[in-house]
């Protein structure tokens, strides 16, 4: 794909067909380990009674990409579901990643940078933070 | 009450709440926090946690549609995101050192002017303007799909725009809410873009903007997975049917009581908040 100029303004549907793939993958994928994960901390841990009404933050583990990781091989129910939460929070990052290679490819270097950008503000939350 | 039947409890009223959220246009994000904190009585932290998640899961569903549709403008959703991130970033820090109390009253504000918003008469035909020239250089001009043809458009005011949403950006990471209510009077309001490109291109651009405070609420430990799994899998499920169901229901009558809900809600959360009971 060259950056022709005689492409018309606005004019990105194969690019919009991948992101709207990409997404739903995305979406449904994380909702079924969030489910998996769910059953199995209902059918472990469903007598259990709730408490939500003084904020004491999650247990550790639960907050860091390594910890979650690590509970989430071992088979902690509470840690797969938030392994699906991460997966979800990953789609729309996935997404901006794939526009970077996306507009590279269009030699369009103006939104790389422009999604460059954007990536760089999300993986200062997600990871440097 | 145990976890299973707290569980499924939060699930059914997840559901309502996406559904009616994908039916109207509103959003369900915006009354899972007054129902979690309220009826519930889940302390806010765990709430706007909650209501981020699942704001991410409809955010990014509806948009797999929209894009393909080609009403989204994926360059101005882009450029845009850098306001909004980092707006979300800011307000997930201001969300850690701010009262739970004020929270309540801003997140009632918020509620209250949605509700107002929505009962907004929206320019369906805006006039056409010529782009200015910051858009020209940033080449956000864009087309839509009207009637088997195209139908282009400029767009105009982009400082403003850019200004308005990173406000929008704060309100999400302060308050776990889409705020796609901000984001698209930004765009059709400020920007001149026309309603149904700035609808589907705000979607575009939530789930981007929920991720940036997401990063935030997790090492906060506001994102509880024993919470969020029935609050996202229900508004999930629920949105997706709302969203079939939106091409055949008479939304008008459904928009005025989902509004009048979403007004009461904030009224009870901004006593509530004044008071200190949340």
């Amino acid at each position: 794909m060259g950056a022709e100029a005689t492409k018309s303004p606005g004019d990105d549907s194969a690019l919009d067909a991948k992101i709207g793939i990409l997404l739903q993958v995305g979406v449904f994928s994380s909702a079924a380990v969030i489910l998996l994960g769910g059953v199995l901390s209902l059918i472990r841990q469903g007598r259990d009674v709730p408490n939500y009404s003084a904020f004491h933050g999650v247990p550790d583990g639960l907050n860091t990409l390594s910890g979650i990781a690590a509970g989430a091989v071992h088979g902690h129910a509470l840690a797969m579901i938030q392994f699906g939460i991460l997966m979800l929070i990953a789609t729309p990052v996935a997404r901006v990643i794939f526009s970077v290679f996306a507009f590279l490819a269009e030699r369009d270097y103006l939104y790389v940078a422009i999604s460059a950008i954007v990536l760089a503000v999300l993986c200062y939350s997600l990871i440097a933070h | 009450m145990n976890t299973i039947e707290f569980s499924l409890l939060i699930a059914v009223a997840s559901l309502v709440a996406g559904f009616l959220g994908a039916l109207t246009g509103l959003g369900g994000g915006v009354v899972i926090v007054p129902l979690l904190a309220m009826v519930f009585k889940v302390d806010i932290h765990y709430a706007i946690g909650a209501s981020l998640v699942s704001v991410i899961a409809t955010s990014s569903g509806a948009a797999a549609a929209y894009v393909r549709e080609g009403y989204s403008n994926i360059r101005v959703g882009m450029f845009l995101e850098i306001a909004t991130t980092v707006g979300a970033i800011f307000g997930a820090f201001l969300a850690t050192s701010t009262p739970t109390h004020a929270i309540a009253v801003v997140f009632g504000v918020v509620l209250l002017l949605s509700a107002g918003a929505s009962t907004r008469k929206r320019s369906e035909a805006p006039a056409k303007l010529p782009a200015d020239r910051l858009a020209g250089w940033l080449r956000l001009e864009g087309s839509y799909p009207v009637d088997g043809g195209k139908q282009s458009y400029g767009v105009r005011r982009v400082p403003l725009g850019f200004g308005l949403m990173f406000g929008a950006g704060t309100l999400s990471g302060l308050l776990g809410i889409g705020s796609g209510a901000v984001k698209v009077l930004a765009m059709d309001e400020a920007m001149g873009i026309p309603f149904k490109v700035s609808t589907t291109t705000s979607n575009f651009m939530i789930g981007v903007t929920a991720a940036a405070s997401a990063g935030i609420y997790l090492s906060r430990g506001y994102i509880d997975p024993g919470l969020d799994m029935p609050v996202t899998l229900g508004v999930l499920a629920g949105s997706l049917v709302g969203a079939r169901l939106l091409v055949v229901a008479k939304t008008k009558v459904i928009r005025i009581v989902f509004a009048v809900v979403i007004a009461s809600l904030g009224l009870e959360m901004i006593f509530n908040g004044i008071t200190g009971r949340l």
